[in-house]
């Protein structure tokens, strides 16, 4: 799904964001990626949506060849990835349910299936009975659950998640965790960045760990009940 | 397509001051270009009017037969640059001179002689009055034996083609530097807009819209606003017109409005206006991120 090999990304000014990366994504796996502010995590999220494009290495995604797509075939790679953010970023002036509509609409969807689709994944993530309502209407985990939902509506390989629990205080972070875990359990790939360690803790997902760039722990490399590398082993 | 013309009203009814703004401002520059195309036609139709009395008048030699000078007006009226050649005998312009100049009325009734040359008087086509082609005439009628003199106002028609040219320079190049202006700020207040809606472009992008399908509302309602410009600025312009036809003691019988053509090129050029604007702002914008 997701294959990373000997990827660098360097900042503008010449210092490397990414070290070396090198990982890989099976199908159907739920993947956290951990470590501090600034380690690298939307970085990496970054490539693999093609909003930044590595200084070297390959990148491939669910059959896209990353590093080395043109332009024009971004949309066509994001149509296959569901991504969720942090911030939520909706449509402010548009409801739960057009919000949803809206990323079937711009992939030129028939316009006469989109209700039908829309109130399904709605449905899914809880929220069909505040189709109607705006983000402003709606609270933090609301909005989350809109957000994914909208991830959603395009039956993606890949939900991309970027600290989607970071706004929310601690009753809706385990609800948006526990949608995501059954969005995985229905064979949809979830990678999520988050540096809440708590939740990192409540399952054996495979984890990534990130510092300064660099993947220093991976619980997949390690085999079961790896131990991260700084800790020694 | 109905997806594309729904989000281009949205967007309009979401941001109403600033779809007001660049509709303005359209409208305001054509309008700029509108009051000097106004002037401009004016003149032209003041100095075509004006031109139409432009002839020239070769005195002819007191005892010329009649015979002859018939047949020298034969002649002249086949030049190709004469419309017509009127006679006036002796007898006519003294007649002429006693209705026109009242002033001198006593003095022409108690003459014994007539002192006023016979005349022949020469109007030229439409296009063959300026001051080069008005003298050449001048000079072939002056080959007549029977001519004692030319007569066509110099100074008066070199000075109608200076006044001419300088017009048409004038308000072209002060048209075109509106326009320039208009284009600018236009580009601006759409990129405002652009700036404005930033957000809800990542947002089409992240979801997998392509740049054509994030481009087209911003098209369509740049060329709306276009629209809605120039129909505002022809609005203006009529207004402006009718308030200055109005007016006494302008120097034309009656001042005239663009014709429809005009018009439509106007609303069309706004149509373009909103275009390039939005065009242009939405490219730079979606090649910056």
């Amino acid at each position: 799904m997701i294959r990373f090999s000997n990827v660098f990304k360097a900042f503008p000014k010449g210092e490397l964001a990414l070290k070396d990366i090198t990982f890989h994504v099976g199908k159907g796996e739920f993947v956290f990626l951990t470590g501090h502010s600034g380690a690298g995590k939307s970085t990496l999220l970054r490539l693999m949506y093609a909003e930044q494009r590595p200084t070297s290495g390959e990148i491939r995604v669910s059959g896209f060849n990353v590093s080395r797509l043109r332009p024009a075939d971004v949309p066509r790679l994001r149509r296959r990835l569901g991504i969720v953010f942090q911030d939520f970023r909706l449509l402010e002036n548009r409801t739960a349910e057009e919000n949803v509509a809206f990323a079937l609409e711009v992939t030129g969807a028939r316009a006469d299936a989109i209700p039908a689709r829309v109130m399904r994944v709605l449905t899914q993530v809880g929220l069909a009975a505040r189709a109607h309502a705006y983000p402003r209407e709606l609270s933090g985990g609301e909005q989350q659950r809109v957000a994914i939902a909208r991830a959603l509506v395009n039956d993606p390989a890949i939900l991309l998640a970027d600290e989607p629990t970071g706004n929310l205080d601690e009753r809706a972070t385990r609800g948006v965790f526990q949608l995501l875990r059954e969005i995985n359990a229905g064979g949809t790939c979830v990678v999520m960045a988050t540096h809440d360690l708590g939740l990192v803790r409540q399952t054996n997902y495979r984890t990534i760990e990130l510092r300064e760039g660099a993947i220093v722990y991976d619980s997949a490399a390690d085999g079961p009940g790896g131990t991260p590398i700084g800790e020694g082993a | 397509m109905r997806l594309l013309l729904r989000e281009a009203f949205l967007s309009f009814r979401r941001a109403p001051a600033l779809g007001a703004l660049t509709v303005t401002t359209i409208a305001f520059a054509l309008f700029v270009v509108g009051l000097f195309g106004l002037v401009a036609i004016n003149l032209r139709e003041a100095l075509r009017s004006v031109e139409q009395r432009v002839e020239i008048v070769a005195y002819l030699l007191h005892g010329t037969p009649p015979e002859t000078v018939t047949l020298a007006a034969q002649d002249i009226a086949a030049f190709p640059e004469v419309l017509d050649v009127a006679y006036v005998s002796e007898d006519q312009a003294l007649a002429r001179a006693r209705t026109e100049l009242v002033e001198f009325r006593d003095l022409y009734r108690d003459l014994a002689v007539n002192p006023l040359p016979a005349s022949l008087e020469i109007r030229l086509r439409d296009g063959y009055r300026d001051a080069a082609t008005v003298a050449a005439v001048a000079e072939r009628l002056r080959g007549y034996d029977f001519v004692e003199d030319v007569r066509y106002g110099r100074e008066w028609i070199e000075k109608l083609d200076r006044l001419r040219t300088l017009g048409a320079v004038v308000g072209l190049s002060i048209g075109l530097a509106f326009a320039a202006v208009a284009v600018v700020i236009i580009g601006v207040t759409i990129r405002l807009e652009v700036l404005q809606r930033a957000r809800e472009i990542a947002i089409m992008r992240l979801v997998g819209a392509t740049n054509g399908f994030v481009r087209g509302p911003f098209l369509l309602e740049g060329a709306l606003k276009g629209l809605l410009g120039g129909m505002l600025a022809v609005l203006l312009s009529f207004l402006s017109y009718r308030l200055f036809r109005g007016q006494v003691g302008l120097p034309v019988p009656d001042l005239v409005f663009f014709r429809p053509g005009h018009i439509a090129l106007g609303i069309g050029f706004g149509v373009l206006i909103g275009l390039v604007g939005s065009l242009v702002s939405v490219g730079r914008h979606l090649r910056n991120v």
